[in-house]
C-alpha cells in the first residue's frame, strides 16, 4: 500500500488556532501523525525581563482568550506566595465566581465549535446564544467581555454588590434553562452519536501514561480534578469530579456538557457563602524565592512556576498549558481513524494553541 | 431522532435574539470601561500611571507639565485610574469612537501656585 | 526550593525517573530555568499522584549532555524539544527530535530564552 503525506492545517475551518500536523495516510486511514508548533509563538515567557511583577498580570491574562481569567489567578496565586502575602477570603470567594463564569462560557464556546466541527450550524448558534448572557454578566460586574482584568497581585481590584449578585443568579438560572433545552440535541441526536460514539479512543492506561489532564483524563475514566486540592475557595466548596468511561469523543463531550451544571452549582454556592470584608491587601516588599502553583483550566491542569530575585522584575516564570499536555495524547489517538473524522478528534482535546504556545 | 425539531419550533414561535441595531441600542453598563478621559487641572505629574501602565501608552513630563497617551495602544485595562492619587483619570462608560485617522490625546497643564506664601503667612500669623 | 525536592545528578537521573515510573507517578512537566552566576541550567522534572506532586532538580553546566527521559515517559519529548530550542540545554536521543525547528526557524542560532545567549550546538556542527 503506498502511503502519503497529508498537511492537516495550519489553516482549517474547524480550528480555532493554527496547528500542523502531518498525516500520514494509507486508503483513508491515518497511520501516524507528526505535530509542527510555533505559528502563534510570541515569547511572552520573556517578557518578565522588562515588565514588573504588577504589569505581568495583565501580559498573563492574554496568554489565552478563553481563560484568561485563570491565567490571571494563578500568576497572582504564585505571586502572593513569594510576597508572603495572604489574600482576604472575600477576595478568594469573588475569584472563584469569576473563574467559575470563565469555565462556563469556554465550555459554551467549546461545545458550538464541536458542532459546527461536523456541520451541525444550527446547534451552534444556540449554544453562542446562551453564551452571550454570561458575556452580558462579565460586561456589568467586571468591565469587559472578554479579558476581564479584576484581579492584582493582593486581590482583586472590583466588588459585587448585593443586587449583582441576585442579577448574576437570575441570569444562571436563564442559562441552566437553556443548557438543559439542549441537552438532547447534543447528547441523543442520532448524527451527533453516530459521528462522537467510538471514534478517537484513549483508554485509562493510555491517558495516564501519555499524561492527559482535563476532560481528556476525565473522559477516559481517572477521577482527577485539581480543584479538589482546594486553593483559593475552593476548598469550602462542595463538589464531585465529571467523569465518563468510556475514553471516546463522546464521553470527552458528555464530561464537558456536565461540567456546565457543576459549575453554576458552584456559583450558586460561592454566591450564598459570600463572606464580607475587604477585597485587597496592600503589596509590599518584593518577590523572592520559588514558587509552583496549579490550577484547574476549562481544558485540564494549568502549572505556573515563578523564581524571584528580590528585584522588582522575576528571574523566570514559566507556563505550562494543558493543551501542551495533552498533545501527545492526541497523537496516540490519531492511527486508525478514518481522514474524515480527524478534524472531530482534533477538536475533541479543546486544542487552544495560543496558550500552547504562548 | 428528532430532537433539534423542538429547539427550532420553540425558536419560530418565540421572540427575536437580536436587536435591530443601529435602530434600537443597549444602554451602556456602569460598570464597563470606555474611554479614557483626563483633567488636567487635578494632575500633579507624579508618574504613577506611567509606571502601572502595562503596555506603557502614557507619557508624562513634568518639566514641561505635559500628559499624553496613545489611545490605539491603550488596552482599556483601568489600571491608571485605580493608582492616580488626585483621581483626575476617569473612564466614561462608553466606547472610544471610530476616527478617520491616528491622533494622540496631548493634554498641556500648568504649573501648580507654589505654597511659600501661604507657609510664610502662617508663621508671620503666629 | 520547593517543598517535596529532591536534587539528582546526571548519573542517577534515569534510575530515579524510572523509578517514579514504576510507582506510577504522573509526569506533570519539565521547567527550565537559567542560573545566570553560575553558567549552568537547572532543569526541574515535576511528577504528581493523586494530586500530591515531587521535584528532581538537576543542575548542569551549559554545554554538558543531558539524556532524555522520553524512553521512560513518552510525553517529554515535546518539553524536551521547547526547551532545546528556547535555552540550548543538549538533550540527547529524543525519541522525535526536532532539531531546534519546533518554534524557531532554522536561521536562529542563539538560545534566545537565555540572559548570556550562546550558539547552540546543531548551528556549530553545521558550521564545521
Amino acid at each position: 500500500m503506498a502511503r502519503t503525506v497529508l498537511p492537516f492545517g495550519p489553516q482549517h475551518p474547524v480550528l480555532p488556532e493554527p496547528i500542523h500536523l502531518k498525516l500520514v495516510i494509507e486508503e483513508e486511514k491515518v497511520v501516524e501523525a507528526i505535530p509542527n508548533l510555533g505559528y502563534v509563538h510570541r515569547g511572552l515567557e520573556k517578557l518578565v525581563d522588562i515588565r514588573d511583577f504588577n504589569q505581568m498580570v495583565n501580559i498573563c491574562e492574554r496568554v489565552c482568550g478563553i481563560c484568561s481569567c485563570i491565567h490571571a489567578v494563578n500568576y497572582c496565586m504564585g505571586t502572593e506566595q513569594l510576597l508572603s502575602l495572604e489574600v482576604p477570603t472575600r477576595a478568594n470567594y469573588l475569584r472563584v465566581i469569576w473563574m467559575e463564569l470563565h469555565r462556563i462560557h469556554s465550555h459554551l464556546l467549546w461545545l458550538g465549535l464541536f458542532a459546527d466541527g461536523f456541520g451541525f450550524e444550527s446547534l451552534f448558534m444556540q449554544f453562542w446564544r446562551i453564551r452571550e448572557k454570561i458575556m452580558d454578566v462579565m460586561e456589568s460586574t467586571a468591565g469587559n467581555r472578554v479579558v476581564i482584568s479584576v484581579n492584582i497581585v493582593g486581590g482583586v481590584r472590583r466588588d459585587l454588590s448585593a443586587e449583582q449578585t441576585k442579577w448574576i443568579l437570575e441570569e444562571l438560572d436563564k442559562v441552566e434553562k437553556g443548557v438543559r433545552q439542549l441537552e438532547s440535541t447534543i447528547l441523543n441526536e442520532y448524527t451527533v452519536c453516530k459521528r462522537t460514539k467510538g471514534i478517537g479512543v484513549l483508554t485509562k492506561e493510555q491517558a495516564h501514561q501519555l499524561g492527559a489532564v482535563g476532560p481528556t483524563l476525565r473522559g477516559s475514566g481517572w477521577a482527577q480534578d485539581v480543584r479538589m486540592t482546594g486553593y483559593t475557595a475552593y476548598g469550602d466548596l462542595d463538589f464531585e469530579p465529571v467523569v465518563e468511561h468510556d475514553g471516546d469523543c463522546y464521553s470527552r463531550t458528555k464530561v464537558r456538557f456536565r461540567e456546565i451544571y457543576v459549575a453554576c452549582d458552584l456559583v450558586r454556592q460561592a454566591i450564598a457563602k459570600l463572606p464580607a470584608g475587604e477585597i485587597a491587601v496592600k503589596v509590599k516588599g518584593k518577590p523572592d524565592g520559588e514558587a509552583w502553583t496549579r490550577v484547574e483550566q476549562p481544558r485540564g491542569e494549568l502549572y505556573y512556576y515563578h523564581k524571584g530575585n528580590g528585584t522588582n522584575h522575576l528571574a523566570r516564570l514559566r507556563i505550562r498549558t494543558p493543551t501542551f499536555a495533552n498533545i501527545p495524547p492526541l497523537l496516540a489517538m490519531l492511527p486508525g481513524i478514518t481522514l474524515a473524522d480527524v478534524p472531530i478528534v482534533v477538536l475533541s482535546i479543546d486544542p487552544c494553541i495560543s496558550c500552547t504556545e504562548r | 431522532m428528532f430532537e433539534m425539531t423542538k429547539n427550532v419550533l420553540r425558536n419560530l414561535s418565540g421572540k427575536y435574539s437580536t436587536r435591530l441595531y443601529p435602530f434600537t441600542r443597549r444602554d451602556p453598563y456602569t460598570g464597563y470601561r470606555g474611554r479614557l478621559e483626563q483633567n488636567i487641572d487635578e494632575c500633579i505629574f507624579c508618574h504613577m500611571c506611567e509606571k502601572r501602565c502595562p503596555s506603557v501608552c502614557i507619557s508624562v513630563d513634568n518639566k514641561n507639565f505635559t500628559w499624553s497617551c496613545d489611545p490605539f495602544a491603550c488596552v482599556y485595562c483601568g489600571f491608571c485610574v485605580d493608582v492616580c492619587p488626585t483621581h483626575c483619570l476617569s473612564m466614561s462608560n462608553i466606547h472610544r469612537s471610530v476616527t478617520g485617522e491616528r491622533e494622540t490625546m496631548f493634554y498641556q497643564g500648568k504649573p501648580k501656585p507654589k505654597k511659600a506664601k501661604a507657609e510664610k503667612a502662617a508663621p508671620a500669623a503666629e | 526550593m520547593l517543598p517535596n525536592e529532591q536534587a539528582v545528578t546526571l548519573e542517577n537521573l534515569l534510575p530515579e525517573v524510572q523509578k517514579r515510573f514504576d510507582e506510577g507517578l504522573r509526569l506533570v512537566g519539565l521547567t527550565a530555568v537559567e542560573l545566570t552566576d553560575q553558567n549552568a541550567f537547572d532543569v526541574l522534572y515535576h511528577f504528581d499522584k493523586d494530586l500530591n506532586v515531587q521535584h528532581l532538580r538537576l543542575t548542569v553546566p551549559k554545554e554538558a549532555p543531558v539524556p532524555s527521559t522520553s524512553g521512560i515517559y513518552f510525553l517529554a519529548l515535546l518539553a524536551e524539544n521547547e526547551i532545546k530550542d528556547q535555552f540550548g540545554v543538549n538533550f540527547q536521543n529524543i525519541l522525535i527530535d526536532f532539531g531546534c525547528a519546533l518554534y524557531m526557524e532554522p536561521e536562529v542560532v542563539t538560545s534566545p530564552f537565555c540572559k548570556f545567549t550562546y550558539v547552540k550546538k546543531s548551528a556549530k556542527e553545521g558550521e564545521e
